[in-house]
């Protein structure tokens, strides 16, 4: 009797084992998810995730150097910086043939340009080089013909850059997002009038972690207040922190920008309830204050509402048994209650903080030059001084950052209980 | 803390007193910046402050210059053509794939959900101005930059978090055994979807479409990198409106889209109640 148990197979009607049949039920559901989701996936992966690889790849990519002297880098291999001499009359001619083919293609001003980042001088180099090339004599001694072109190609140190920088792949806009830089001999610090990004990495972090704490001083009664009072009463005070929350970052900033001014309507009250003299006007805005002020401003729902729905869940009946237990409204609050809100100031000042970390708009309007981020000087080098590369690097560092801090967020609240209104 | 009980101590009254103070005076500090540009955009005056013809409240101090300045200055004119050209395409594309991706991560059995998950929600993660720059180089290098879809896609892609999260909690509340009734009943995936699952879920898709509208509608780092020209909407106007030549026509946009904001914040209060109700959760 055991023996047929064990080999008879329960079947579904039409004679499939149920195993399979179960398993391929399961597929056929998963499946299912799968298409549905794939749409987006894909969506996703082409308009927001291939960017921002792109970006993580335009932060190491160095291909310019290869790409336009591509004979000269194959000659220079040879050639050792160290030695202390120049390189030889075919490298020489090597670079003849790239120039030429560069300056047909007009591609040797871009090569400069990307140099000038590493050693100042070489865009005009290039240029000037350019320029002169057409005339060289084509049967050479191009060593001389170049050194008389301009006297930069007779010194080492001009052949020892562009050998640092000719490998495809380069650390160089890491080390300069880091304030370092590659040179011949080497990683070494910039010198320190130079070093900008560190001090700039510094303040950011320094102003985030401000702007969190100003957000938690302040969210924290206001949470407290809603979470204790009536759920009718709640909801209309809710609202004076929803409007703010959904109204236009740009429209609570341009009113920051109103009322910090130094013509602006705090300072005009002031002057007249005669607490500031006429001449004595503060100056609220294009410094870090202004940064502080707004930003507190606008990132505070997003402190509140997470500290709101964690309170929402304390029962009041905890403090009262501390009080029954004969303790006071201070130690009742302090060792029964706060430590049931500490959950809810994890979630709420992490997102803040993370939503401060990268915020552009706000600092570029109200922050002048000392109360600027990190996010600012990524927009300068994509739009104004074009150095790519260092926009990338920062990016990345940035990027890293938040991802670092979103994964403690996701410890905390857990990516699937994000709530939003 | 609701209520004061009637055996306080003098001292547990003040602290309720007081500490309800200090609240009002956070709540003044979060509403007051938007209730204060509202007066000052019927300025008379081309300045930022009240002047003092609208402190005695006389009527020649106030005027609707800088609204008809708005309707009539080309320049806003054609950013608000931009964004209303903008906003919506972004949000129907967001919520139509967002909506779908919803329903498919709300399944019992999907393979790798919390890390399909994570790269669906990265975009609201993503600080923007790094999907900006990534963004920037990868659609200049095919061709996007500079285009009306360029900025279409990228943001449906910024808002399409926001309907993923909004429609998943819906269908947390959804009885998935309703779509095995129909289907037992002999419809069809696509008559159950547009029958059963769909009238119970449009709180959710409709309040994840509201955010996608707001996101793209509000959105200015990556227009201001993505766009040209042609594509200058109403935030992108603002914001070189207030970093060059500031002018009060901006108090009078801010206070439309107050207004704009007012309306929305309201149609998602009513849905919000709605589907309480409908779930039970509570009364009336």
């Amino acid at each position: 009797m055991s023996d047929t148990t064990s080999e008879q197979v329960l079947t579904t009607q039409d004679g499939k084992p149920l195993k399979q049949a179960l398993a391929s039920a399961l597929r056929r559901e998963k499946m299912r998810a799968l298409l549905l989701i794939a749409p987006l996936l894909i969506f996703i992966l082409l308009t927001f995730v291939a960017p921002i690889v792109d970006m993580l790849f335009r932060s190491v990519e160095n291909s310019i150097v290869a790409d336009t002297l591509p004979n000269t880098v194959v000659a220079m291999q040879e050639w050792d910086a160290a030695s202390g001499n120049l390189p030889d009359e075919a490298v020489f001619a090597a670079l003849y043939d790239d120039l030429g083919v560069a300056v047909k293609e007009k591609t040797h001003t871009r090569l400069g340009s990307r140099l000038n980042y590493e050693k100042t001088g070489m865009s005009s180099l290039f240029r000037k080089t350019g320029r002169r090339v057409k005339r060289m004599d084509e049967g050479g001694p191009f060593k001389e013909q170049f050194i008389k072109a301009d006297k930069k190609w007779g010194q080492v140190e001009t052949w020892a850059t562009l050998k640092t920088f000719s490998p495809r792949y380069t650390s160089a806009y890491f080390l300069s997002a880091a304030d370092a830089q590659l040179t011949p001999e080497g990683v070494k610090m910039k010198p320190e009038e130079q070093q900008v990004y560190l001090f700039l990495f510094g303040r950011t972090l320094f102003l985030s972690i401000t702007i969190t704490v100003c957000c938690l001083l302040l969210g924290y009664p206001i949470a407290f207040l809603l979470a204790a009072l009536p759920l009718r009463t709640s909801n209309l005070l809710m609202i004076l922190v929803l409007l703010p929350f959904w109204t236009s970052l740009l429209v609570r900033t341009s009113a920051w920008k109103v009322l910090l001014q130094q013509q602006g309507v705090i300072n005009d009250f002031l002057v007249w309830t005669g607490i500031v003299s006429e001449a004595g006007r503060l100056v609220m805005i294009n410094n870090q204050t202004g940064t502080i002020i707004a930003m507190t401003h606008i990132l505070l729902p997003f402190m509140i509402l997470p500290l709101y729905s964690v309170m929402k869940t304390i029962s009041p009946t905890y403090v009262r048994a501390a009080k029954s237990l004969g303790a006071n409204d201070c130690s009742a609050f302090w060792r029964v209650y706060f430590p049931q809100s500490v959950p809810g100031i994890g979630a709420g000042a992490v997102l803040v903080f993370i939503l401060a970390i990268g915020y552009y708009i706000t600092p570029e309007l109200v922050g002048g030059t000392s109360g600027i981020f990190i996010s600012n000087r990524i927009a300068y080098h994509i739009s104004s001084s074009l150095n790519w590369g260092l926009a990338a690097a920062l990016g990345t560092l940035l990027l890293v950052a938040v991802m670092v801090l979103f994964m403690v967020y996701d410890r905390i609240v857990g990516i699937d209980n994000v709530k939003l209104g | 803390m609701s209520a004061l009980p009637p055996y306080a101590s003098p001292l547990q009254r003040i602290w309720h007193y007081s500490f309800r103070t200090i609240c009002g005076l956070i709540f003044f500090f979060l509403i007051f910046p938007i209730l204060v540009i509202l007066p000052l955009s019927f300025n008379a005056q081309d300045f930022f402050t009240f002047t003092p013809e609208m402190l005695a409240l006389d009527p020649a101090g106030y005027s609707f210059k800088h609204y008809d300045d708005f309707f009539n200055n080309p320049d806003w004119q054609q950013a608000l053509t931009n964004s209303v050209l903008i906003a919506p395409t972004a949000t129907i594309l967001a919520t139509a794939f967002g909506t779908l991706a919803a329903i498919g991560l709300s399944q019992p059995h999907v393979p790798y959900r919390s890390a399909i998950m994570a790269m669906l929600i990265s975009p609201m993660i993503v600080p923007l101005i790094i999907s900006a720059a990534g963004m920037y180089f990868f659609y200049s290098r095919i061709g996007l930059q500079g285009t009306y879809w360029g900025v279409v896609l990228a943001h449906a892609a910024l808002g399409t978090p926001f309907v993923i999260i909004t429609v998943t909690a819906t269908l947390v509340g959804f009885d998935q055994s309703l779509v095995r009734a129909a289907a037992s009943m002999g419809a069809n995936p696509v008559t159950t979807f547009f029958k059963v699952q769909m009238p119970l879920i449009v709180p959710g898709v409709v309040s994840g479409a509201l955010f996608a509208f707001i996101t793209s509608f509000d959105e200015v780092v990556v227009v201001l990198f993505l766009g040209s020209a042609g594509q200058k909407t109403l935030p992108w106007q603002m914001f070189t409106g207030l970093r060059e030549q500031i002018s009060p026509t901006i108090l009078a946009v801010a206070s439309l889209m107050v207004a704009i904001s007012i309306v929305l914040l309201t149609v998602l209060e009513l849905l919000r109640r709605r589907s309480e109700r409908l779930r039970g959760l509570t009364p009336g």
